[in-house]
């Protein structure tokens, strides 16, 4: 049994809010280079030298990339041979209050109902796993909501078939239009249970940028859906050109005989993600 | 990573802008036109927007007379010491879309912030003459440059929702909705359509 003292993780949470604010990981950053070096429309084009230039802007400066620094989302991979020392949640709920105060991050979070902000920019949603191991895996991804004010989950019958999945991401995607600030990256969770889609959707969001499914009949179709989508000529910020999505990634599960359920969760150019591993 | 190491030049064919618009300029814009604008602007989200129409609703005066002016849908990151403002990106218009005819009767001539508007939002733009920007969306530190002095003006409790007057210099902007009743977004879907362009 290894243990893990608590305050180990408080002060790895607070680093990885900060970190995840002001430094964009180098996946998304090819990925925007990437689309910049193919993009045919001359003010997509422009845009996108616009968010390069951002995101130096921000790690130079410590200014976070997106005024929306987002709701605290944790993923947790707890191996089974490890021992947290002191109370777990507390210690994930105070690394992000820390991380949002210290690092002049905006506080996002408010009570649905009076809309009153709690100033601490939490509570942050937390999803625990368990696996083997003797390892704790922290991963963060703080979620901006013009973008996820523009997913969707719903339940089709099984009749729609693949080719209801598809038609039914690719109109979703196409009518958040320039709302989810594109080039985006859409998290497509497929089967499951109700709430089973929607978490694999957010989770197809952690894959690096571009990473296509193991599945080869998965990665067909995430490329199918990014090459129509891609194909419509939205673009950046939907003033046309190429890139309205940099990727997609498609994350599936066994389902009732019954359902079909499809989750979209989209993300917006500025992915910010981090992760430690004690 | 070879990430640009300086700011490379960018829009050399925006159109400088003073704010407030005159009537002259505000008349002259056209959809998807780039526009580098300088001077004053005031900030507004989803809280002052609800307030500004609470006030409204009980007879009572706005804090700021929004005549003329252009306001920003912001609500930025707040500033390191030292600095004037932290990130300050546009948040997504449509939010404002129940509340904007109301604040566009009084006066307003123009909103700015990402993402297209109701049919009721360009209804009432074409009525009362206003135009609707496009900022850019996630370039938050970049166009936190662009603003030299940030002040409070009214709800100091919303927190980032706040009322701010901003001093801006070459902040850019995209024309979607001009006088004209054009828009950029239904432009680019119609000309555009499988990726033409």
């Amino acid at each position: 049994m290894r243990e893990i003292d608590s305050n180990e993780i408080c002060q790895g949470v607070r680093d990885l809010a900060i970190g995840a604010a002001h430094d964009l990981e180098p996946d998304i950053l090819e990925a925007l280079l990437a689309a910049r070096d193919r993009e045919t429309g001359e003010l997509a084009g422009n845009i996108l030298n616009v968010l390069l230039a951002n995101a130096n802007i921000a790690s130079r400066d410590r200014i976070p990339v997106c005024q929306d620094t987002g709701t605290g989302i944790l993923f947790l991979e707890i191996g089974q041979e490890v021992h947290i020392r002191g109370d777990l949640h507390a210690a994930l709920q105070e690394g992000v209050r820390l991380g949002y105060e210290e690092g002049y991050l905006r506080k996002s979070v408010c009570d649905p109902l009076t809309r009153l902000n709690t100033g601490t920019n939490t509570p942050a949603v937390v999803h625990l796993d368990l696996v083997p191991g003797d390892r704790l895996t922290i991963r963060f991804l703080p979620k901006g909501c013009g973008s996820e004010n523009m997913s969707s989950l719903v339940m089709l019958p099984p009749a729609a078939g693949t080719e209801g999945v598809v038609r039914h991401v690719i109109e979703r995607v196409l009518a958040a239009g320039s709302n989810p600030c594109p080039p985006m990256i859409v998290g497509v969770g497929l089967g499951g249970s109700f709430e089973k889609a929607a978490l694999l959707a957010k989770k197809a969001l952690l894959r690096p940028v571009g990473e296509q499914s193991e599945r080869a009949d998965v990665a067909v179709l995430e490329e199918r859906i990014l090459r129509e989508i891609n194909g419509q000529g939205q673009g950046v910020h939907g003033f046309g050109g190429i890139n309205t999505a940099l990727a997609v990634h498609m994350e599936t599960f066994p389902c009732h005989i019954a359902s079909l359920p499809v989750a979209i969760n989209i993300q917006c150019h500025a992915h910010r993600h981090k992760e430690l591993v004690i | 990573m070879s990430l640009l190491a300086s700011e490379p030049a960018f829009f050399d064919n925006q159109l400088e802008v003073s704010l407030p618009f005159t009537p002259e300029a505000l008349a002259s814009l056209k959809a998807g036109q780039l526009v580098s604008l300088s001077g004053t602007l005031y900030t507004g989200r989803d809280q002052t927007h609800r307030r500004l129409c609470a006030l409204l609703d009980e007879g009572k005066e706005l804090p700021v007379d929004l005549a003329g002016q252009l306001l920003y849908y912001v609500g930025p990151s707040p500033a390191r010491p030292g600095r004037v403002i932290g990130a300050a990106g546009p948040t997504t218009s449509y939010r404002m879309d129940s509340y904007t005819p109301r604040l566009l009767a009084l006066g307003l001539a123009a909103t700015m912030g990402k993402g297209a508007r109701s049919a009721e939002v360009r209804q009432a733009m074409l009525a009362h003459g206003a135009v609707y920007l496009a900022a850019i969306g996630g370039a938050g530190a970049f166009l936190s440059k662009c603003i030299k002095k940030a002040e409070l003006v009214a709800f100091a409790d919303a927190g980032p929702e706040a009322l701010f007057r901003f001093e801006v210099e070459k902040f850019p902007a995209v024309v979607i909705n001009d006088l004209e009743g054009r828009d950029y977004y239904a432009l680019v879907a119609a000309g555009n359509k499988k990726g033409e362009g």
